[in-house]
């Protein structure tokens, strides 16, 4: 029983269900707290893992991974996730900017244990030569070949697709109000009726908080909004992907880099997407010309490290919670080997740093 | 297909769609114009490349884009037909200049 059917909790039910296991799935309905339909959808390795060595090599390891779920749902569905890994920039805007970027990827790669992942710095000229379009306020960049971008609403559909091909029993409207654990399994009710499961997964996102502690488990997150604008579809002028700035498959530029600790409320914040307008515009002047056709809001699944959460119950083993903002990079190492791990019964160690453990230690330090 | 109300009917200003001459009265938006002069299709998606024309006439559906004076993906309802004003399908992608907007 996997609780929860956004990008998480869709990866983990078509891996389970090629596990030939037998797969239900509870989720909200349309109105849902969904990261899923609100996420920039890059496949991104660049930068990640500071402070944590193995969520670099976890997300290396995810993008070398996404070729093969991208065959893999297209021969499921025949839908195209519309897969581009040509590399990916942060773009610069000053000098202090491009030094701060580049020391924190020297920290990443000096720290204990580090696992490197490839990268260049590229001044404003090497910066031009592989994006044409942009401005004199570029200082630089940093290039990493390993990342890519896909089209995320066709995964989110493509993975639901799934569902019918796979014999996956897909509830939509069915919130979980409560978790029983009880003699060989769980008892979940809802206002729609109670199911029994042998094994249960949470990955509800910011609905895991309110399950987790019914079956012994913890859901550390912090509040993380972000705003996204988009604007309508143009000629491609774009062929990379930048961390804050994308052109879709079809042509409409998103914008978004807001990360913003608000845990409480969805309306756009006009003044901070004006500010990332102002810095993609600067970055791209050519973007001045596009109308902007849609902006929203949405919370992240934020952990208190940013890094995912994976862990099994102590109290209450067939329990497992799964939690991670990166629900698109991520998606080929849930489907595959977490969803894997689950059916197994047990997290190997390269999943199991990934426990809430690590939060325990400044607690009893 | 549309016809024009009795009571709708202004000074008459004239600008051009596609290269043809067009008669609108005072006051139309380029995309009622259009629809007026029985023009249905004045675009073609970016995605299929399927002839559109207006639809929601307030601004919110983007199916009126039209090229107006060499602008590319103006919203047509929402633009005052002006005389002498040079209007164009919009086909597909709005084709960003080399050069940013002055």
């Amino acid at each position: 029983m996997v609780v929860g059917g956004g990008l998480m909790g869709a990866c983990l039910a078509w891996g389970l269900a090629r596990q030939s296991l037998r797969v239900c799935v509870l989720d909200e309905g349309d109105i849902a707290l969904r990261a899923s339909r609100a996420n920039f959808a890059l496949v991104w390795v660049q930068g990640k893992g500071l402070g944590f060595p193995a969520y670099t090599a976890w997300t290396k390891a995810a993008a070398a991974a996404w070729p093969q779920l991208a065959s893999d749902l297209k021969s499921d569905t025949g839908i195209d996730v519309g897969l581009d890994q040509p590399g990916g920039f942060t773009l610069c805007l000053s000098d202090r900017e491009l030094e701060a970027n580049v020391d924190a990827l020297k920290k990443l790669h000096n720290q204990p244990g580090a696992v490197a992942h490839p990268y260049e710095v590229l001044d404003h000229g090497q910066t031009r030569a592989l994006l044409p379009a942009i401005g004199p306020d570029v200082s630089g960049a940093i290039y990493c070949p390993l990342d890519g971008h896909v089209n995320s609403l066709r995964l989110f559909r493509a993975l639901h697709t799934a569902f019918k091909a796979g014999e996956i029993d897909y509830r939509a409207d069915h919130t979980v109000d409560v978790i029983d654990p009880q003699a060989g399994g769980f008892l979940l009710k809802g206002d729609w009726g109670e199911i029994r499961a042998p094994k249960i997964v949470l990955a509800a996102g910011l609905g895991s908080a309110r399950l987790a502690p019914m079956v012994g488990l913890d859901a550390p997150l912090k509040p993380s909004r972000g705003q996204i604008v988009v604007t309508e579809k143009a000629a491609p002028f774009l062929r990379y992907p930048v961390v804050t700035v994308r052109q879709t498959d079809e042509g409409g530029v998103m914008i978004g880099d807001s990360e913003e600790a608000d845990g409480a409320s969805l309306t756009i914040d006009h003044g901070i997407s004006s500010v990332m307008a102002d810095r993609a515009i600067r970055m791209f002047p050519l973007l001045a010309d596009l109308n902007v056709v849609r902006t929203w809001s949405a919370f992240r699944v934020m952990t208190l490290d940013g890094c995912p959460v994976y862990e099994q119950s102590r109290s209450y083993p067939g329990a497992f919670i799964t939690m991670a903002h990166s629900g698109v990079t991520l998606a080929p190492r849930h489907a595959y080997d977490l969803a894997q791990a689950i059916a197994a019964g047990v997290i190997p160690d390269d999943i199991s740093v990934f426990g809430t453990r690590r939060f325990h230690v400044p607690a009893c330090a | 297909m549309f016809r024009r109300a009795p009571d709708r009917i202004r000074d008459q200003v004239t600008f051009t769609f596609d290269g043809i001459l067009i008669t609108a009265s005072a006051g139309d938006s380029v995309a009622a114009a259009l629809l007026a002069a029985g023009i249905r299709a004045s675009r073609t998606t970016p995605v299929s490349g399927a002839p559109r024309g207006p639809y929601c006439m307030m601004g919110v559906c983007f199916e009126c884009l039209v090229r107006i004076d060499g602008v590319g993906n103006r919203q047509g309802c929402l633009v005052p037909v002006q005389e002498g004003m040079t209007v164009e399908t919009q086909k597909g992608a709005h084709a960003l200049s080399e050069e940013p907007a002055p």
